[in-house]
């Protein structure tokens, strides 16, 4: 049998789906059939949350990924992978030549993943062993300067959000005088609903975050580093503190790395549940201990950061990219993507589609081609897609005519939604768009920090008119109110949380007017989420059970046992607990 | 506390940028930060006790009062809303008798609401102590609650 592998994908996804388990099951198992030669490993995720938990292996130089390992599997899998040496077939997802992720992964390209999945995050060793801490040893051979241009020639720019040009930034940096000294940080605080893909590199390759830190900070010409990590991730923070401590240990941390005079000290900050924190400005004073209020820029970090320090600060993606692009050059890097938009992006697919997790496709890729051809449609094909959110709070909603879009910074700009982190929620016809601005209008409201009046007050008026249409009680007049609220709130914010708050307001105002109208007008919501705008009947499939006479808040439901049930609409609140508590689907809504 | 403190200067040192670290390593310890633990670091950090209030109440992690054994987080985040989040908060605090930010009778749960968990495409998700539960359904929500 010789040294055979068997890997389990044992991300935050598949443990919630049960890896632990099966890896356990795994271990007593190797150990109760006396197999030897088989080493059993942990990774990370490579983004196929729909197919968790996976579990792969090498056999005869081909890569072999499994999906939807249960315990019950375990003992049929290795009677056949490892003592038949054949494929176990009832659960083989991919096979495919394991130098090649495109026969894995059609359509995608992996930069950022590259390992993710690949390797055990915990294990320094498998890192190096996939070139990992060769980036910053080329670099640390090339003048700081030089290392830059290469960032330049990448035309890599920043994941987090906004765009900017990495290689810029670190030159701006660089070009300051900082006789005191810089910080360079990585944001892994993550904090769009609906983005998951730091988590995910984090946790599955923690080093190439670390790496490309220290390629950035020995550019910019800083000693100093913290990563600012989300709390509610708490097995990102566990792979980081490990990763730092084994980097440590092999001197890629520390004083003096490799002996080439170049030091380089980092730390890990949790974060502590504020979404504001992201923004760059408040995550400086959230480092510093104080309250995450953003401040006014200039002076920008790149000036005055952490401790009036001279900053670079970049987002866990971008930071991914880095090795890669030392490793193969700024030019091979450009060569993929679309316009002023290179290299890849990584999306996080959820909501009503099939193939929901992490893909990473060359800039330019089309909307529809990675929902669709990538992410195998709706979840549900009988309902129809709706719309696609994209960039979270700051993001739009973005309609089927639209599909055909390139994914580039600038494409997306137009439609009034921004590339953002990289988060698409899909939705079918079930979602109701007016729902889903208000949805947004409550979190941004929630989360301004209260120093603009406009971002304090205006997102709270903003959610009181969306409200009041989703119950029906909102007038024509109150969407011209909307969007001279929502313009005044772009424009008079000091940060990007008040500035863009209003884009899920515009976008589906753009998109969806109807379904605005229906609510006011016709009192009717089209897509039947609103619950103080359905009519509730009930209909022949009552089996008289009195489950929902006994919920109803005001009684409203009459019946007697074993016969069929009416509502008294006169009486009806329009609460949904009725369609709730309804085991036979008798309850219809119009 | 008395014992948790000093460890946690020894760490993180008595400067102001360690408040935030320090504040975490209570809670961590007592799930709650109690008010003598404000005026204790107030005077090691030498700071006012009413900008450590303003930084606890400032992040959402932090709480002020003592929570269940257990802590139950409902995420409300963008998947997780189209995925039926309403539902799962609904059916938390119907079977626990508690709603946002209270804890069940016999202290054995408190449940609160988080923006997002990163386990969108698993949406809804909740999350109890440092376990994240996936794909919920009322019925799984039951199973799951029993288990504790
Ligand atoms: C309200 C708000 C939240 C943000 N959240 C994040 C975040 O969670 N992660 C992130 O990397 N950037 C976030 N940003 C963007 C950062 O301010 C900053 O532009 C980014 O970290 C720079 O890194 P990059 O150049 O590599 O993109 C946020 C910005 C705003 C205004
Ligand atoms: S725009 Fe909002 S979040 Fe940003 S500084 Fe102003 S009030 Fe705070
Ligand atoms: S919607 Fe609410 S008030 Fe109306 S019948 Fe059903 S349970 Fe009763
Ligand atoms: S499989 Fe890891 S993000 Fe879901
Ligand atoms: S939206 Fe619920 S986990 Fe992200």
């Amino acid at each position: 049998m010789g040294n055979r592998e068997i890997v389990v994908l044992m991300g935050t996804c598949g443990k919630s789906a049960g890896a632990d388990r099966v890896y356990d099951k795994f271990a007593s198992a190797l150990k109760a059939k006396s197999i030897a030669g088989v080493e059993l490993k942990q990774s990370g995720c490579a983004g196929l949350c729909y197919s968790e938990v996976n579990v792969r292996t090498f056999r005869d130089g081909k890569e072999y990924l499994y999906a939807q390992i249960t315990e019950d599997d375990v003992e049929k899998f290795i009677d056949s992978e490892i003592i038949e040496n054949k494929t176990y077939m009832e659960k083989i997802l991919f096979e495919a030549d394991p130098v090649d992720d495109t026969a894995l992964f059609p359509k995608q390209k992996r930069i950022v993943l590259r390992n993710c999945g690949k390797i055990t995050p915990t294990s320094v060793d498998d890192y190096i062993a996939k070139d990992g801490y060769k980036a910053i040893l080329k670099a640390l051979t090339m003048p700081p300067e030089k290392v830059v241009q290469e960032i330049k020639d990448s035309g890599l720019r920043g994941r987090g959000g906004a765009g900017f040009p990495t290689g810029l930034k670190w030159e701006l940096t660089r070009k300051n005088p900082a006789p005191e000294g810089r910080y360079f940080i990585c944001n892994a605080d993550e904090g769009d609903p609906g983005a998951f893909m730091d988590r995910s590199v984090l946790e599955g390759d923690p080093h190439s975050v670390i790496e490309g830190m220290l390629i950035g900070a020995y550019a910019i010409g800083a000693n100093h580093g913290y990563i600012y990590v989300r709390a509610e991730y708490p097995l990102a923070v566990k792979h980081c503190l490990k990763a730092i401590e084994d980097a440590k240990a092999r001197g890629f941390l520390g004083e003096n790395i490799m002996g080439s005079g170049f030091s380089f000290d980092l730390k890990t900050k949790e974060g502590a549940g504020a979404f504001v924190c992201g923004e760059e400005t408040a995550l400086i004073a959230s480092i510093e201990g104080k309250r995450g209020m953003p401040s006014l820029r200039p002076p920008y970090p790149a000036e005055k950061g952490v401790f009036g320090k001279s900053t670079v600060i970049n987002n866990v993606e971008t930071l991914a990219n880095i090795p890669w692009i030392i490793l193969n050059g700024g030019s091979k890097y450009s060569e993929t993507g679309y316009e002023k938009s290179r290299g890849t992006k990584v999306f996080a697919l959820a909501g009503k589609i099939k193939k929901g997790g992490l893909v990473e496709v060359p800039m330019g890729t089309t909307l529809r081609e990675v929902i669709y051809d990538i992410g195998g449609g709706m979840a549900e094909p009988e309902y129809k897609f709706k719309a696609v959110q994209l960039g979270g709070p700051s993001g739009g909603c973005i309609p089927e005519r639209l599909l055909d879009l390139p994914v580039d910074y600038e494409s997306l700009v137009k439609t009034g939604a921004i590339m953002g982190s990289g988060g698409m929620v899909i939705m079918d016809e079930r979602s109701c768009m007016v729902d889903l601005a208000r949805y947004f209008l409550n979190f941004t409201q929630n989360e301004s920090c209260g120093k603009c009046t406009f971002c304090r007050l205006g997102t709270k008026r903003m959610l009181e008119i969306l409200e009041r249409i989703c119950k029906g009680q909102g007038t024509m007049d109150d969407l011209t109110l909307l969007q001279e609220i929502a313009k005044k709130c772009s424009t008079s914010s000091l940060c990007a949380l008040g500035g863009s708050a209003p884009n899920p307001v515009l976008t589906t105002l753009k998109y969806f007017y109807d379904e605005y109208v229906e609510h006011i007008v016709n009192k009717r919501c089209p897509a039947k989420y609103c619950k103080k705008l359905l009519t509730y009947t009930i209909n022949d499939k009552c089996i008289g059970c009195t489950a929902c006479a006994r919920k109803c808040p005001v009684k409203a439901i009459s019946g007697e046992k074993k016969t069929r049930h009416f509502i008294d609409q006169q009486k009806c609140i329009k609460c949904g607990a009725c369609v709730a508590t309804c085991k036979f689907n008798a309850i219809d809504t119009e | 506390m008395h014992q948790t403190l000093p460890a946690l200067y020894q760490s993180f040192g008595k400067r102001h940028d360690s408040l935030i670290p320090i504040l975490q390593g209570i809670q961590n310890k007592l799930k709650y930060i109690p008010k003598e633990a404000i005026s204790i670091i107030a005077n090691e950090l030498s700071m006012y006790e009413s900008d450590i209030y303003g930084v606890i109440t400032f992040y959402t992690q932090f709480r002020l009062s003592p929570v269940g054994q257990h802590i139950i987080k409902v995420c409300k985040g963008t998947a997780c809303h189209v995925g039926g989040a309403e539902t799962v908060g609904e059916a938390v605090s119907e079977m626990l008798q508690i709603s946002k930010n209270e804890t069940s009778r016999g202290n054995k749960f408190t449940l609160e609401y988080v923006a997002c968990l990163g386990c969108c495409s698993l949406a809804p998700v909740m999350m109890i102590d440092d376990k994240v539960y996936a794909h919920l359904t009322k019925e799984k929500i039951k199973k799951i609650l029993e288990e504790y």
